[in-house]
């Protein structure tokens, strides 16, 4: 039977939305106080969801071990204590969370292989969250 | 109107188990499921969130019978699961490991067909804060 399983972790990084094609002004108005050239951080929580049918013998979708494994080594070491601004995928990519939810929505689509992955769902404060399914369907 | 409402009710419950399969020797045991394989148990409070689906009833203004909702949690999964030892006193788990995954669909089971004016939704069971597992009854 087919069943869903969540999974939420923590990372903190600092970021700056700035993109060189606005003028400053410009940058200031879309931004707001995101646009701070000194930048400012977040306590990230992302919630990974994958799905699968539950295995007879183990009772599980796939190894939780596994998939903390994956992510730990994958994204959590990836962004952790980082500023989102100076790692390669947002060299030309403003580093808002609709960019890192399909960055990482793609990190792990395409290097965990052990169940299917449904979501990616970031929270960058308590008051706001962003999801990516990787297709245009509605969510569950 | 014909909008489909969906309406989502909690309740915690304490538990304890263990992961073992007898079908695997002890190391597949210890590698597969870790520590959860201590065979001693150890416990977590679930959080359960049934969410039903159905139309606004025009004269009640209800989507369902919350007070059978709540009726049917109580007895089928709260009587049966808080304060046990699922693995020993929930007879599903005699024969399958009370995974999250596992308790969700046992949750789905228990429910679905007592529930009368209702139709089931989702199953979540949240293990942990950082943990839970969706049911909707899919094959």
């Amino acid at each position: 039977m087919k069943a869903y399983l969540t999974r939420r972790y923590w990372f903190a990084a600092s970021h700056r939305l700035h993109n060189d094609v606005f003028s400053d002004a410009e940058n200031r108005t879309i931004y707001g106080k995101c646009n701070n050239p000194h930048g400012h951080g977040h306590n990230y929580a992302i919630e990974v969801t994958v799905s699968g049918p539950v295995d007879a013998g183990t009772g599980m979708i796939c190894n939780l071990v596994d998939l903390d494994g994956f992510v730990q080594k994958q994204v959590l070491m990836r962004y952790d204590r980082q500023n989102l601004n100076v790692l390669p995928e947002f060299a030309q990519a403003v580093p808002t969370t609709e960019n890192l939810c399909i960055g990482i929505y793609e990190l792990i689509q395409s290097g965990f292989a052990l169940a299917h992955l449904e979501r990616v769902r970031i929270e960058e404060t308590m008051m706001n969250s962003f999801e990516y399914s990787g297709t245009s369907e509605p969510l569950r | 109107m014909n909008s489909i409402v969906y309406l989502t009710r909690k309740a915690e419950f304490a538990a304890s188990h263990f992961y073992h399969n007898p079908d695997f020797t002890p190391e597949e045991n210890q590698r597969i499921f870790g520590k959860c394989n201590n065979p001693n148990g150890h416990g977590h409070n679930y959080l359960l969130e049934v969410t039903v689906k159905g139309q606004v009833d025009p004269r009640t203004g209800f989507v369902v019978d919350l007070k059978q909702l709540k009726e049917v949690m109580s007895k089928e999964v709260l009587d049966a699961m808080d304060h046990r030892f699922l693995n020993k006193e929930v007879p599903e788990f005699l024969k399958s490991i009370p995974t999250t995954e596992n308790l969700a669909i046992a949750i789905w089971q228990r429910m679905a067909p007592k529930l009368k004016t209702a139709e089931l939704h989702r199953v979540r069971v949240y293990e942990t804060q950082d943990l839970f597992v969706d049911f909707y009854g899919e094959a």
